[in-house]
């Protein structure tokens, strides 16, 4: 256990003011800023939350980037150059919520590289077909818009207020992810087999994009006692399975789950369980893509490294310049 | 709309966030305005995604690979700096493309500011920087002069334009550091190729990708 970085003096009680006005704040339902005390278990939760999230939108570009030059109308192209386009500004404004902890983008960026750091589960899963960009759009951005929509209320403010502004783009891209499938239903029968195939093979992942089941979930609890997450596990899968089904209704699709039914004593759906043990080799890197999506990121930033450097070489001539001009 | 999907390519493999997001960002100004110069002319996905190679009418210029960075960076330098220059023509005059040109000549000031920064960057930068984007604006100088040769119905000064491009792209290699290109700006055997339907070989293959999942659903709406 690294404790070089904690912060004894408010764990320890020698300065129990910090840690009382902090729980107060928390209390309160404050927001804590980053220049405020805050625990160091706090602090070190939330960048690997954050990081995590971060390095999710990154990567998540790759599943559907792989269609862009296969998109098959202008529109749909122009509307998925947008999408990834949006998901490079989710990473970025993440990584400075993150950077607001003390934390630095090229060493994050270096932890997922590495393996250290993950991301969603999600993205190891292929996109085999164009109804795939729809369904990730469907199932992934909504699954995503459930998390996150609580998060904009997330007691760290940099991290809210990023939420608010990446919840609104994401529940534009699920609705163009919908709308898609809506197009091909009415479309021909090839359409329409192409998005039953992918329903029935992003369901099941998308519902373990929520996380292990609450009773395996050792960080909830403190998280949420931190206030940096307003809903456990369950909750929120719960909430994405009540939200889905009635739009898979209408979509005219099957969920694959045949324990899938109304509870009208709950008020919720009953639903099937989730494959765990699968969930735990995905995270582990053992899924359909880990090995290849971490390869394409690792390339990319490998590749690019005589360009960043290029770009730093000329900040400094550009620089020292500069101050010979001021000089003389 | 060529130059858009090579620079589709790029995405999740840019060396640096941020140009995932200017890649991105200038490829869809692209798409935005070949989709209104294909429906000025017809039904925008037909004449994207039915017609063959030779029936294309694009520079040979913007159907080139990606290559490296630095070759992608003198790609959009050569092509940014003509496109404005054109545009400009274009939105000043009263001829049908004026309306589109009038939006697309603020677009591609950026695009055109972009190229030329990281040519300054890397140009101006390491070693092995400058090499690169030296070979990459020695590479494509040879499909430059096409952007050049006149096209029937666009009412432009032509030699006026060229002169304008050569001194603008003159200036910034220099300030880059580099040399500029003394080879000849068009291939021996087909001036102006790209608008007659004659292409590079890796055109066919970036065609065959991006029209696969169109043609193998004739009808279909997506």
């Amino acid at each position: 256990m690294d404790t070089t970085h904690s912060s004894p003096r408010g764990a320890d009680g020698a300065e129990p003011v910090l840690q009382q006005h902090f729980d107060a704040t928390i209390a309160r339902d404050q927001r804590i800023e980053p220049r405020d005390w805050m625990p160091e278990g706090y602090r070190k939760t939330l960048v690997r939350q954050i990081a995590q999230h971060a390095h999710s939108e990154i990567i998540g570009m790759q599943p559907e980037g792989e269609w862009i030059t296969r998109a098959p109308s202008l529109r749909r192209k122009a509307i998925l150059f947008a999408k990834v386009q949006d998901e490079a500004g989710h990473g970025l404004y993440l990584y400075s919520a993150a950077e607001t902890l003390g934390a630095d983008r090229a060493d994050l960026t270096e932890r997922l590289i590495e393996g250290r750091q993950k991301y969603s589960s999600i993205f190891n899963y292929p996109t085999l077909s164009f109804a795939d960009v729809g369904v990730i759009g469907w199932f992934v951005d909504g699954a995503a818009i459930c998390n996150q929509v609580p998060l904009c209320r997330s007691s760290y403010g940099p991290y809210a207020r990023a939420m608010v502004r990446i919840c609104k783009e994401e529940s534009f891209h699920q609705r163009q992810g919908y709308e898609l499938l809506m197009t091909m239903m009415r479309g021909t029968e090839a359409q329409r087999e192409m998005v039953r195939d992918a329903v029935n093979r992003w369901w099941w992942p998308s519902l373990m994009m929520f996380g292990p089941p609450d009773d395996a979930s050792p960080n909830s609890a403190q998280s949420m006692a931190w206030k940096i997450k307003r809903h456990s596990n369950d909750e929120l899968r719960q909430r994405f399975v009540d939200m889905t089904v009635p739009q898979a209704e209408k979509l005219g699709v099957t969920l694959p789950d045949p324990e899938l039914r109304w509870n009208e004593e709950r008020g919720h759906h009953d639903f099937g369980t989730p494959d765990w043990d699968e969930l735990m080799r995905v995270i582990k890197g053992d899924g359909p893509c880990n090995a290849q999506r971490m390869e394409r990121r690792r390339t990319a930033h490998e590749e690019g490294a005589w360009v960043r450097a290029a770009a730093s070489a000329h900040a400094a001539k550009q620089a020292a310049r500069a101050e010979k001009g001021a000089v003389a | 709309m060529v130059l858009s999907h090579r620079l589709g390519e790029w995405a999740g493999h840019a060396p640096v966030l941020e140009e995932e997001l200017a890649l991105a960002n200038i490829a869809l100004d692209l798409l935005g305005q070949a989709r209104v110069l294909l429906s000025m002319v017809g039904d925008e996905d037909e004449l994207a995604y039915l017609r063959e190679e030779r029936a294309f009418r694009n520079l040979q210029l913007v159907e080139q690979p990606n290559g490296d960075f630095a070759h992608t960076i003198a790609r959009q330098l050569y092509f940014s700096a003509h496109q404005y220059l054109l545009y400009g023509e274009l939105a000043s005059g009263d001829g049908p493309f004026a309306p589109l040109a009038g939006k697309a000549v603020k677009e591609t000031a950026y695009h055109r500011d972009h190229a030329e920064q990281w040519t300054l960057r890397l140009g101006d930068g390491t070693d092995e920087s400058r090499a690169r984007m030296q070979r990459a604006v020695d590479a494509l100088w040879r499909h430059t002069g096409e952007m050049f040769q006149p096209v029937e119905g666009l009412d432009v000064d032509w030699p006026g334009l060229e002169a304008a491009w050569l001194e603008r792209i003159g200036e910034v290699l220099r300030r880059a550091t580099l040399t500029v290109p003394e080879g000849p700006r068009t291939g021996a055997w087909a001036a102006g190729a790209g608008r007659q339907g004659l292409h590079t070989e890796s055109f066919g293959r970036m065609l065959a990708e991006m029209q696969h999942l169109h043609r193998s659903h004739p009808g279909a709406t997506w």
